[in-house]
């Protein structure tokens, strides 16, 4: 988790983005994305075992009356 | 003239209460605040420690900023027969209508408030765990830190800023309405669907924010119905003479830690500036909620939002306005009055996240960063792993459960967030007051003499010394009983006698 975090980190620290800087850094932008996108695989199969096994109950019987 | 800010947040919490086959909300909140308190009574000063409640004597929410009541109008009531705790972190937890609530003590930064809102979850976490041992076999109670339930009905993050009271209510209410309704970029929760009558999941499957649904009028003292972008409850907990407290109602509340340290870190910029009317001109929606909604629905960050002038101008090109703004604010006047150094923290990552904005294709940056980006990647992912259509309802089913507050359970927490505040530093915030605002005081007052003290407020503390008058402490000034005011004077009292005495003398 802490190496997601860095890595993420890293990504953010990229500014001043003129065109140009948009085109040499285009195959570092295609890296992170493709980064992610494994990471996000990782967290969906993670993330089965906990997500609420009835959808359409879980999202009818979640009310919550009288805010603020 | 810009005052030093003092910050705050309230989040009201949704709760489920699993199990049961009529679930009542009101007690759900009840029990479950209730069953910390019995926890950290027994934990911290013996069994059966007296609780001590909060005082309503100078409450009224009721008063409007603008100085007058309005006709008609639905003035909020104080509920106070219900749960009502002050914690020895100097916060105030209790049940709010049909809500677990926490409000976080008073902090003199933005960092301060992300670490006592992660403090605010962790006590709810450990809320739930203690609910949990005293229930029944198949019976549970969940939280979750969101801002509606998905079918019309909404609960507050309300945040606080303490702010002159000589800065015209005017001017806060133009320049504060074009920042709440542009950095919804930045501090919008996300939302699958759109709760307006008549929409459906069809034609909005995502918008930026929880709450943009709710808002119907552009200033106003309700916050349950005909809720307005500019809140006037005009309840300072201060000075009046001196202070206004502007209790903001609009923002989402956030799992980010950087979204909540933005959300408050440039508020409190842009509120300095108005205090200093350093801004160099007026931004005027000429519809500000259908500005709010457009902005909230605007998943390609591009719309046009109308101005009174006729022209037009996007929400991140009015963002990069107020960044620039505040750059020269803080050259010209320093950071005291806008959160104090931190601000400088603040305007970096203000800009980062504005020049990631930038890049509506390429959001990959704002990943654990920005919640509605956050929670779009993973309902993306989830949608092309289940191959499921873009209205299919267990993408509501992640939404919901993106918020829910258990460890285990929580898919915010699976994502692996940038965090600002180590985890063991807002575990030490469940207890520990701020040391640099009043909540110091109050916080270790409650610690040192839980059993002598018979009410708590945010400007006043009531004690019994053991004679036959009770004693009220004023605190009307909220920089005031920090650390280090008045961390020498506790720690040489022995008694409450003794600290009533050494304060009477000092005045």
């Amino acid at each position: 988790m802490v190496e997601r975090e860095q890595k993420r980190r890293v990504a953010a620290d990229r500014v001043d983005e003129d065109v140009e800087a948009d085109e040499a850094t285009a195959p570092a932008v295609s890296d992170r994305s493709q980064r992610l996108k494994g990471e996000l695989d990782d967290l969906l199969d993670e993330i089965d075992g906990v997500l609420e096994t009835n959808a359409e109950d879980f999202v009818k019987s979640y009310i919550q009356k009288g805010g603020e | 003239m810009a005052v030093v800010k003092t910050l705050g947040i309230e989040t009201e919490y949704g709760i489920v209460h699993r199990g049961v086959p009529d679930p009542n909300p009101i007690s759900a909140s009840s029990l479950l605040i209730n069953a910390y308190l019995s926890r950290t009574a027994g934990a911290g000063h013996g069994p059966g420690a007296p609780r001590v409640g909060w005082d309503f004597i100078d409450e009224s929410p009721d008063v409007d900023a603008r100085g007058f009541a309005a006709l008609g109008a639905l003035a909020p009531e104080i509920e106070t027969h219900l749960v009502n705790a002050v914690l020895t972190n100097g916060a105030r937890y209790y049940v709010d209508h049909a809500h677990p609530e926490l409000s976080t003590p008073e902090c003199a930064d933005p960092l301060s408030v992300v670490r006592y809102d992660r403090a605010g979850d962790l006590i709810l976490v450990a809320s739930m765990a203690a609910a949990n041992e005293v229930l029944p076999p198949g019976q549970e109670l969940v939280v979750y830190k969101n801002n509606s339930d998905g079918k019309g009905n909404s609960y507050g993050c309300h945040e606080n800023y303490l702010i002159d009271r000589g800065v015209p209510f005017g001017r806060v209410v133009v320049h504060a309405t074009t920042h709440f309704v542009t950095r919804q970029l930045f501090t919008g929760a996300g939302k699958v669907g759109c709760e307006l009558p008549g929409s459906t999941r069809q034609q909005v499957p995502f918008q930026l924010t929880q709450r943009a649904d709710f808002f119907e009028e552009e200033v106003g003292l309700e916050t349950t119905l005909k809720r307005p972008i500019i809140n006037t409850r005009d309840e300072p907990h201060a000075d009046p003479l001196r202070y206004r407290r502007l209790h903001v109602i609009v923002g989402d509340a956030n799992l980010c830690q950087v979204a909540t340290f933005l959300k408050v870190g440039t508020t409190a910029l842009v509120l300095a500036m108005v205090e200093d009317d350093a801004l160099d001109r007026e931004v005027v929606f000429a519809e500000p909620i259908r500005a709010l909604r457009t902005v909230s629905l605007d998943l390609g960050l591009r719309a046009p939002l109308r101005l009174d002038d006729g022209s037009t101008a996007t929400a991140l090109e009015l963002q990069w306005w107020l960044y620039g703004q505040a750059e020269q604010y803080l050259a010209c006047y320093g950071p005291d009055g806008a959160g104090g150094e931190t601000a400088h923290v603040v305007m970096d990552r203000w800009r980062q996240v504005l020049e990631a904005l930038e890049h509506p294709g390429d959001l990959d940056p704002l990943f654990g960063v920005v919640d509605w980006v956050s929670k779009k990647h993973l309902l993306d992912a989830f949608r092309d792993r289940r191959g499921v259509a873009p209205d299919d309802i267990s993408l509501a089913a992640v939404d919901i459960q993106y918020h829910d507050l258990r460890p285990d359970r929580s898919l915010f927490a699976k994502l692996g967030p940038e965090t600002l505040i180590d985890e063991a530093s807002a575990a030490a915030a469940m207890t520990e007051p701020p040391s640099d605002t009043r909540a110091y005081f109050r916080g270790r007052c409650l610690d040192k003499w839980p059993g002598q003290i018979v009410a708590a407020n945010w400007d006043s503390m009531v004690f019994d010394a053991g004679d036959e008058m009770l004693r009220r402490v004023p605190m009307m000034e909220p920089s005031r009983g920090s650390a280090a005011h008045v961390s020498t004077l506790l720690d040489e009292c022995d008694t409450v006698a003794e600290l009533l005495n050494r304060l009477a003398d000092t005045g």
